[in-house]
């Protein structure tokens, strides 16, 4: 082998000029990096750095999901249904009808898949609640810190599906605005106590479970595809009690833009589903106190 | 000894002979055996699978049936709607649990289990990984095709004997999209990649007529859909099960296995590629 000359070797640092010494510490950062964001913020900015590598791959299925959706069951199915019982949803066609249910019924699937698998794998895969909890991170900030970034990603699935539903002329009221924040409010009612549960789980399977049992018929039977009436009364008095028939009734009303006539019962779906948020947020900090003090 | 250590040194000897060695010696039933034993200790997942499409149909029976009405069927008489689904339903849980065990079990085991540099150090070889994955998701698929089959028997929705065959067929639909996932998961990096299964399948899933006829769309978009895996392993699912049965039926399949076999040799020789240094 050759020897290497001095040319070949990469420059070193500057040379300081004899007596002088290195610069001092750039001056402090701004905004989200100053050291005087609040605890939570910064757990949230560890989130954004990851997301920030991989967000191309998640907009493709967050935008196409609802697209494939809409198209599929509002306009293939919708032209089968409008065609043998019009007058079955109450006037409204069925791309109407179904499109705010696929709003929030999506914002539960991104909920529980955000608040899943993503919180059980920083204890036991990549290990980044660890990490985080060897900095002055407390549980509570490392909880909320996660929490936001799902509500960051809550907010801009729910935001894109009601663009899409403007786009296909799903939407029958300028209330529909108000159907974002609801569907946000419906993810959050989800992914908070999902979270405070993910944390404590010692094995994946059991998200198997959560997502066959509980995810799946109540995206199924909470008066998404089909108008609750039909159920037998039994499982419709179940259906009634389930969040997500809440938060499509909510999304729903707004997008109809027949909320105006029933405002205690719109203030009554939120607060339901409020109250579900909240207390996913105090049981939260707790299990996850619990889960990453040995 | 020297012998069989310099056979089995020897380049393989182009397709025919690999499938041939791959489907004599039994070295990819271990690995089928491998994973039955691995799946004692969850069984309740295996078989809480099995609820899946039972929740679908009693969706489809409930509520979307009751909405729809009639709908043309494959000899164009019309048939209750949740008759029309059911079959639909069959294929795309058959494609659906053929991708996912050989998308994300398999990336899961050939980077973190790291269950492949395991089986190679033994006399294993990369296409009997291939196929003993590929036939442990079969396996699989086999045993909820037949619970499929009992559900819809037991809500009336079998009208016919050829319906028999839906489970042999099920599982060519399961084989098929198992060889091509484990196909693409040998390019996967990282899980982001598979947003792409999903955008890959959801589509599939939505529009291969699965939930009604093809007749809803334009011509240009029909052609399309045509030329899909899944929507051929629907046809043919749903000739079978109404009772409508022609010989076009026989070039559907064909065209299901051949890429199922494409599938198994590319996967092979990718997993060969990779793991093999």
């Amino acid at each position: 082998m050759a020897a290497l000359s001095r040319g070949d070797y990469p420059p070193g640092p500057p040379r300081l000029p004899p007596g002088g010494l290195p610069p001092g510490d750039p001056p402090a950062l701004g905004g989200l990096r100053s050291p005087q964001t609040p605890l939570t913020v910064r757990a949230f900015r560890c989130w954004l750095t990851v997301y920030r590598r991989i967000w191309r791959s998640s907009i493709w299925s967050s935008v196409l999901g609802p697209v494939c959706y809409l198209g599929a069951l509002g306009f293939g199915l919708g032209t089968l249904i409008d065609r043998h019982s019009p007058a079955s949803l109450g006037g409204v066609s069925y791309l109407a009808f179904v499109a705010p249910a696929i709003l929030a019924s999506g914002a539960m699937n991104t909920a529980t898949a955000e608040a899943s698998f993503p919180v059980f794998g920083s204890i036991k895969w990549n290990r980044i609640y660890i990490g985080a909890q060897a900095s002055p991170l407390r549980p509570a900030d490392i909880f909320r810190g996660h929490l936001m970034f799902m509500l960051m990603r809550l907010a801009m699935n729910c935001a894109f599906v009601v663009l899409v539903m403007w786009a296909f002329g799903a939407v029958e009221s300028a209330w529909v605005v108000l159907a974002w924040p609801a569907a946000v409010l419906t993810g959050l009612a989800f992914a908070a106590p999902v979270a405070a549960w993910a944390v404590t789980v010692k094995v994946e399977t059991s998200f198997a479970y959560m997502f066959r049992f509980a995810v799946m018929p109540l995206m199924l039977f909470s008066g998404t595809f089909f108008p609750l009436s039909q159920l037998p009364a039994g499982l419709r008095a179940l259906a009634y009690a389930t969040p997500l028939w809440h938060g499509v009734a909510l999304c729903r009303a707004f997008s109809l833009g027949t909320a105006a006539q029933d405002p205690a019962g719109m203030l009554g779906h939120a607060a339901y589903l409020a109250v579900l948020a909240a207390a996913g947020i105090w049981a939260g900090a707790r299990t996850y106190r619990r889960r990453l003090y040995v | 000894m020297s012998e069989s250590v310099s056979l089995r040194m020897l380049p393989p000897a182009g397709l025919l002979g690999r499938l041939r060695r791959a489907g004599t010696d039994t070295g990819s039933l271990r690995l089928v055996e491998r994973h039955a034993r691995a799946y004692r200790r969850v069984w309740l997942v295996f078989i809480s699978g099995v609820f899946e499409p039972l929740f679908y149909l009693l969706s489809v029976g409930l509520g979307l049936g009751v909405l729809v009405g009639k709908v043309p069927g494959p000899g164009g008489q019309p048939i209750p709607y949740r008759e029309f689904v059911a079959p639909g339903l069959l294929a795309v849980s058959s494609m659906n649990g053929a991708m996912f065990d050989s998308t994300f079990n398999v990336f899961f085991r050939l980077k973190y289990a790291k269950l492949y540099d395991a089986v190679l150090a033994t006399p294993m070889r990369p296409a009997q990984v291939a196929l003993g994955e590929i036939g442990w998701a079969l396996l699989r698929g086999t045993i909820y095709a037949i619970a499929f089959m009992l559900v819809m028997l037991a809500l009336d929705l079998v009208h016919s004997p050829w319906a028999v065959l839906d489970v042999p067929v099920a599982v060519l639909i399961g084989f098929a999209f198992a060889a091509i996932g484990m196909t693409g998961t040998t390019y996967m990096k990282s899980w982001q990649d598979f947003d792409y299964v999903i955008l890959a399948s959801m589509p599939l899933f939505l529009f291969s007529a699965t939930f009604y006829p093809l007749s809803v769309y334009p011509r240009p978009v029909q052609v399309v859909i045509e030329c899909t895996p899944l929507y051929q392993g629907v046809v043919l699912l749903r000739d079978l099960t109404v009772g409508v049965v022609g010989p076009d039926l026989l070039w559907r399949a064909a065209y299901l296995a051949a890429l199922g076999v494409a599938g198994l040799y590319a996967s092979g020789r990718r997993i060969g590629k990779l793991l093999l240094v």
